[in-house]
């Protein structure tokens, strides 16, 4: 029982830094880079995927026995884009806002490689409690990253914080007026630039703690089993 | 018209990136960009199969899902449609075309989850038509066209950047141990994303449209 329990730790903080799917196993780049540029985004967008996250997980570690493994990535695919539908739907009717400003990559989650790679990965390997663990470990550790990136290019870009766009009370301009932001980092170079300097930090990170990051080719990319392209993505490789 | 649709295939070339402005299909970019053959190869399989998604998903919703009141349904319908026509496509390549699916097949499987086609076929319902007014949303010619140029942006991104990268790669010995590999390459890639951005307005005013 207690080294169940211990297990059951290590599942869920597997996400927020070892195996960190933003940083560690480079999945969901496209939103990470793309919505991060206001805070309320960035959180956002963190708890949508969260959710689709653990829900998915769980419906499909509970179908792992049903669904056979020929045709297993688009059952997984349509049981990730009923929840994305879902959320969609709830985002337009309580957080309209939200809805506007992440645009496409709102019904984008359905191919946010982070979804779809632990469905294959994880819950369809795993009892229906541990996947939701790590749905929520691993959507914690997307929300915290993406979270951050936005905190960090929201403040330097255009030095203010936005919780709510519109809202003056939840609206804070931190840095004063007479500082000019540096624009370039709420712009597309920018998302590049600190997803890099974010990367090398975490990097740094686990060489201190003594670890060696692994060099990952295909390890996190979900296609990796019925891929013939196989070394040919070379994400990590020097 | 014509001039208006030579807009729409530009303005996804240059000013609208895929790749390096709206941040669409960012896995194949640093994953696939490390040679300029395999770059080459995956541009080729994304143009093809985003104009044939395109091809398919337009008429589905417009002539099935609108009329029955479904359009809640685009997303789901649509990776389905990309599932399928990606297995198809796999499937044609390999029996009647062998050479072809030697060199593109490989990168087929990798297309299905890439978020930049799903992204064409959802703006292609979403964005105002520029040649109709009374369109609620692009006409078909358009979204063929949008389809065409955002697959050809993002083989301009790719071939672009292998060639950066290859001479990247003579540097990532020289940087601190934490930054070589995937970071530099981000940073590499911010350099070639800021280049891009010189291409804001050029488009509006040299066709003398404003979109």
């Amino acid at each position: 029982m207690n080294k169940k329990k211990v297990s059951n730790l290590k599942v869920f903080t597997n996400g927020f830094l070892k195996e960190n799917p933003v940083l560690r196993l480079v999945l969901g780049t496209c939103p990470t880079l793309a919505v991060t540029t206001v805070l309320f985004n960035g959180i956002g967008m963190g708890i949508a995927a969260t959710f689709v996250l653990i829900c998915s997980n769980v419906v499909i570690s509970a179908l792992r026995k049903v669904i056979p493994s020929q045709v297993r990535l688009p059952c997984f695919i349509v049981v990730i884009a009923s929840f994305v539908t879902l959320v969609q739907m709830l985002i337009k009717a309580y957080v309209p806002a939200l809805n506007e400003s992440l645009g496409v990559f709102l019904p984008l989650i359905t191919v946010n490689c982070i979804i779809l790679g632990r469905a294959e990965m994880f819950a369809s390997k795993n009892t229906v409690g541990a996947s939701a663990l790590d749905g929520l470990g691993m959507g914690l550790g997307f929300t915290i990253v993406i979270t951050l990136m936005s905190f960090v290019r929201e403040l330097l870009g255009s030095g203010t914080l936005t919780l709510m766009p519109g809202n003056d009370a939840l609206t804070f301009q931190i840095l004063p007026e007479a500082v000019a932001p540096m624009s370039i980092l709420a712009l597309p170079p920018g998302g590049f630039f600190v997803f890099g300097v974010f990367m090398a930090i975490a990097y740094f990170i686990e060489r201190r703690r003594g670890k060696d990051p692994e060099k990952e080719a295909c390890a996190g990319c979900p296609s990796a089993a019925g891929c013939a392209a196989k070394g040919a993505c070379e994400t990590n490789g020097a | 018209m014509a001039l208006k649709l030579a807009f729409i295939f530009f303005s996804m070339i240059l000013v609208n990136n895929y790749v390096l402005v709206k941040f669409l299909g960012i896995c194949p970019f640093l994953g696939v960009s490390g040679k300029l053959n395999s770059a080459v190869g995956m541009s080729a399989a994304v143009i093809f199969v985003m104009v044939l998604a395109s091809a398919v998903t337009w008429p589905v919703y417009t002539y099935f899902l609108v009329p029955n009141g479904l359009e809640y349904l685009n997303n789901i319908g649509f990776i389905l449609i990309i599932a399928v026509l990606v297995q198809l496509v796999e499937i044609v390549l390999r029996k009647f075309i062998p050479p072809l699916y030697k060199s593109l097949g490989i990168y087929l499987p990798l297309i299905t989850t890439n978020c930049a086609v799903l992204a064409v076929t959802i703006l292609n319902i979403e964005t105002p038509s520029l040649v109709d007014p009374t369109a609620p949303y692009y006409t078909f010619p358009e979204a063929l066209l949008c389809a065409a140029g955002a697959g050809v942006g993002f083989g301009v991104a790719m071939v672009l950047f292998s060639g950066v990268r290859r001479t990247l790669d003579k540097a990532q010995s020289q940087v601190g141990k934490s930054f070589a590999g995937l970071p530099l390459t981000l940073v590499a890639a911010s350099i070639t994303s800021l280049s891009f951005m010189g291409f804001g307005g050029l488009l509006e005013n040299l066709f003398g449209i404003s979109a």
